[in-house]
């Protein structure tokens, strides 16, 4: 038995070590949205660690007192059917532990659905997001331009990305700055995002889309506003305008690196038509919910009219 | 040529056409093997055909631990891919099929099979009964669910496998993104296994509510016969909407209909739902048998009665309800906004409370108890603490904010893998240890069994704790490789470490078969364990009539009443017991239901319409036929149990 609970020590000392590295991307938060969650999932880790210490003691416990061999061997245990205060306390404790975690989750719930805290008073940058076999479309309406697998932001500006895909479903994740939502092809999501600093961070798909799953990867980098609109002007002077068959060619299966234009694909290719009605339920000022209707309205618009072409 | 060629293997590979020959070899030594001992006959009549509930339950256990190898080397293969940044080993094709296989082959063909296997084995002998209600469907049940695995595991060599996941989502899995036939394997091959297991449960509500032995009301039912009555149930409410799903998923792939596809209104999002409206209910059709399972273990080994009774009861009435209410949490992600993920999220942790109840009514159990750590108990006692680990991770997901990050990350490949391990297997695992004795006649080694247990424990956490860091570290799941400046390489060579050193908990488990077959002593009692339910209080091998007078039940602990208390169980008379006739036409109807199943997938449709013709044929010749079974007469049971009394 020795040998078994050494390697149980080892197990458990090379976990406590490897938390011990460098922060964990999820646990190093650079945007609001991604701080609410890395706090929920610190706070939900303590209050686990207790359950489990409980339980572990528990179980050390009347293992340690209980076994047989530590017993006369006439011991017979009682017959015991239940206790009501006992089992109340074990209904009880949990009751109180998952009251208190929803209430949390809650209140985290409508803060993720929302622009992020603190950026109330700016006005979003609307980012349409899109994924197409494997590969990651940025267009900027605003801007009037497009990436592709590249995504430049600006910092504190609250953004708000429009997700939808050409294809399978695909899952929008950038772990430093908020949590994933999928990306469907007949329906637009949107995820409400904030850098609080400057800096490149990782972005992916995280949802299995098939064999170029793996590399389908995006830059993300956040910059100081004024340096994000010097590269909006760059992009302009510089880049190629995108094209409808310029743009279906981009669609075709396969891994392309970072490419940019001027004009964005929603002119002639437009995003669907479905709107989740859920998220703007979400939204707890009716100042926001306002734009938000507002410009879903200019999107249909903008549908109809290319439609009618 | 054109016709021949979806026959074969899209992506083949030297390890595929490997398989194809160790396949063809191993059937080729089965054949001649049979042949040359002379057993055809015996494997007729005494396997094929039978309908009796205690061989079926060998039958599913055998199959069960087949695929449990199956799934285990696609494991290992996944882990060895992972194992370094960059590796070469598998590519992006291989590993998607493989992932995808290992899911489905894990919880539907080796997680089902297994808990049904005891299931058939114990429910009828702890209730006191002579066999299930509807022996002739039970032994059907059977046979659709072989057959769909077969037919699901021969798609590596025939046709390519699905290569969508397990969870097989549209529109990746509809005909523009998937063109191969595998995931026309993924719907036939299920859809035929789970009719098989609807019919089961079925079967099994109807034994435990209709046979119990005379005196066991439903409150002195023991933990296990509860534990299986819930999980019916929920099969029962839970399959068809899986059979619904699979028959869109086909009309999709095979006749052009559009329910899930991404234009002519088809919604992907659609499948997602019903998907999981089956599935999460089917994760506590695994776990609740568990839960049963270590019920009986840990108050044999504690020698004590169960703690909480009528908690533990309620809490398994509770968890079946809330079963149905929290599909959404398997994506929180997909943008249902803040109120839907709440309540969602509020359902979800609410599972905790049952569950907690049971966690804490076994160490109430093993409070006060005289404790005897043998290697079922071990099992049980490894369960607590790593099922604990999962469990809490589970509530962590359970919050949806939270869960954006932890959603489609090694994060949620971990708690899942905590759960279902030390949840289901390890109670498998200590109900196979348990129960060899009844089923076979003879123990397991006991120091084999505990190494084996102390391995795959210790395996388990090795293997899957470094995923909760990788995947907070932003490790996407399903990826086929990653590069090294990513620094997940240490977090799966670890993990692949733990897989290796599960591996060999398995090989222990065999060689223990193995080692005591041929040395364990076969002059045991019929309650080796000194056990307290109704299972150990018939003979050793078990007579296929089971009871010669069926037993007189007071408690829930009917046996131990009997061995301590003085209570009689078996007053009376023998009489002649009326027991049911053995049948081909489950074993023909099933192998018609492949060929059905074979000519589906290839969109054969003459064959398909003859099989069709064929299961009718099938169905209505039991209509028509007269069957009333035979009665077995007093000498006989005499004869029978001189006998086994002498053994003893």
């Amino acid at each position: 038995m020795k040998i078994k609970w050494a390697l149980l020590t080892i197990v458990f000392t090379v976990i406590t070590v490897l938390t011990g590295c460098e922060p964990l991307m999820v646990l190093d938060p650079k945007g609001p949205q991604a701080e609410t969650q890395a706090n929920d999932i610190m706070l939900s880790i303590g209050i686990m660690s207790f359950i489990v210490i409980v339980v572990f003691a528990l179980l050390a416990f009347v293992l340690i007192k209980y076994r047989a061999s530590k017993q006369s061997k006439d011991y017979e245990p009682p017959h015991m059917e239940g206790n009501v205060i006992v089992e109340a306390i074990c209904v009880g404790i949990p009751v109180l532990i998952v009251a208190f975690l929803s209430f949390v989750s809650v209140q985290s719930n409508y803060k993720v659905e929302a622009t992020p805290k603190g950026y109330e008073d700016k006005e979003p940058l609307v980012i349409y997001a899109s994924s197409s076999n494997w590969k990651w479309h940025f267009s900027y309406p605003e801007e009037g331009i497009e990436t592709v697998n590249y995504l430049n932001i600006p910092t504190d500006r609250p953004l708000e990305f429009k997700l939808y895909s050409y294809g399978p479903i695909t899952s929008f994740w950038i772990p430093q700055l908020g949590g994933q939502k999928y990306a469907m092809s007949d329906m637009v999501n949107t995820l409400h995002l904030g850098a609080d600093v400057p800096g490149e961070f990782m972005g992916r798909n995280a949802n299995f889309s098939g064999k170029g799953f793996a590399e389908n990867t995006f830059d993300v980098e956040a910059m100081p506003e004024a340096e994000f609109d010097e590269w909006v002007e760059e992009v302009k002077e510089t880049a190629e305008p995108v094209t409808e068959e310029k743009f279906d060619e981009l669609l075709e299966p396969g891994h392309l690196g970072r490419m940019t234009f001027t004009g964005t694909h929603l002119e002639f290719n437009p995003p669907p038509t479905g709107h989740n009605h859920g998220s703007s339920d979400s939204d707890e000022h009716s100042e926001d919910e306002h734009t938000e209707h507002q410009e879903s309205s200019d999107s249909d618009e903008k549908e109809t009219e290319h439609n009618n072409h | 040529m054109d016709y021949f060629d979806r026959f074969a293997i899209p992506h083949p590979s030297p390890v595929i056409y490997a398989s194809m020959v160790a396949i063809g070899i191993t059937v080729l030594a089965i054949i001649a093997g049979l042949t040359y001992f002379k057993k055809w006959g015996y494997l007729w009549r005494e396997w094929l055909t039978t309908v009796d509930h205690k061989r079926i339950g060998i039958m599913y256990l055998i199959s069960a631990l087949l695929m449990l190898f199956r799934g285990g080397v696609d494991a290992i293969m996944l882990r060895a891919q992972l194992s370094v940044p960059e590796n070469k080993l598998l590519d992006a094709q291989h590993y998607n099929e493989i992932f995808s296989t290992h899911g489905v082959v894990m919880i539907l063909f080796m997680a089902m099979p297994f808990i049904i296997a005891l299931m058939n084995f114990v429910v009828p002998l702890q209730i006191g009964a002579r066999d299930v209600a509807f022996p002739r469907l039970n032994a059907l049940s059977f046979w659709l669910f072989f057959m769909g695995a077969m037919l699901f595991n021969i798609s590596f060599v025939v046709g390519g496998s699905p290569d969508a996941g397990w969870t097989s989502y549209f529109p990746l899995a509809g005909n523009e993104f998937s063109e191969s036939v595998g995931t026309n394997y993924y719907m036939i091959a299920i859809q035929i296994a789970g009719i098989g297991t609807l019919m089961t449960g079925i079967n099994f509500m109807t034994t435990i509510l209709r046979m119990r032995a005379p005196g066991m009301t439903l409150m002195k039912m023991p933990m296990f016969t509860w534990s299986s009555l819930i999980t019916n149930l929920i099969i029962v409410f839970a399959f068809p909407v899986l059979t619904v799903t699979l028959a869109m998923g086909t009309m999709d792939r095979l006749f052009g209909t559009n329910f899930f596809t991404t234009d002519n209104g088809g919604m992907d999002m659609l499948w997602a739902n019903l998907f999981w409206v089956w599935g999460h209910p089917e994760v506590y059709i695994l776990i609740l048998p568990a839960f049963g399972i270590y019920s009986e273990v840990i108050s044999t080994f504690a020698r004590r009665n169960l703690y909480g009774y009528k908690s533990m009861v309620a809490s398994m009435v509770a968890i079946s309800f809330l079963s149905f209410l929290v599909w959404a949490h398997h994506f929180f992600t997909m943008g249902q906004g803040a109120l839907t993920n709440s309540i969602f999220s509020i359902t979800t942790m609410a599972i905790a409370v049952p569950t907690g109840v049971k966690i804490f009514n076994w160490l109430l159990t093993l409070w006060k108890g005289k404790i005897v750590i043998t290697t079922p108990m071990l099992y049980s006692l490894l369960f607590i603490p790593l099922f604990t680990l999962g469990g809490v991770t589970g509530v962590m997901l359970g919050m949806s904010a939270a869960d954006y990050q932890y959603h489609n990350t090694m994060f949620l490949v971990a708690h899942f893998h905590m759960v279902i391990i030390p949840g289901v297997i390890f109670a498998m695992l200590a109900g196979l240890t348990y129960y060899w004795p009844k089923m076979f006649g003879f123990m397991l080694n006991e120091r084999i069994g505990k190494w084996a247990a102390w391995l795959i424990a210790i395996g388990t956490l090795v293997a899957f704790m470094p995923m909760f860091f990788s995947g907070l570290d932003g490790q996407a799941r399903r990826m086929y490789t990653y590069s090294e400046s990513t620094g997940f390489g240490i977090y799966n060579m670890i993990s692949f470490i733990g897989a290796l050193v599960l591996a060999v908990g398995f090989v222990l488990i065999v060689y223990n078969i193995y080692y005591s077959t041929r040395y364990a002593s076969r002059d045991i009692s019929s309650d080796p364990w000194d056990a307290r339910s109704l299972e150990w209080a018939t003979h050793t091998p078990v007579p296929e009539y089971n009871f010669a007078i069926l037993p007189q039940v007071n408690s829930t602990e009917a046996l131990w009443d009997a061995k301590k208390k003085g209570h009689v169980l078996f007053k009376g008379e023998y009489e002649k017991i009326h027991m049911p006739n053995n049948s081909g036409v489950p074993f023909i109807m099933g192998c018609i239901f492949f060929a059905w199943g074979f000519s589906f997938v290839f969109g054969m449709w003459i064959p398909l319409i003859l099989t069709t013709i064929g299961i009718f044929a099938c169905m209505a010749l039991r209509s028509f036929e007269k069957d009333h079974g035979r009665y077995i007469s007093v000498e006989e049971i005499e004869e029978t149990e001189t006998k086994l009394r002498g053994a003893n």
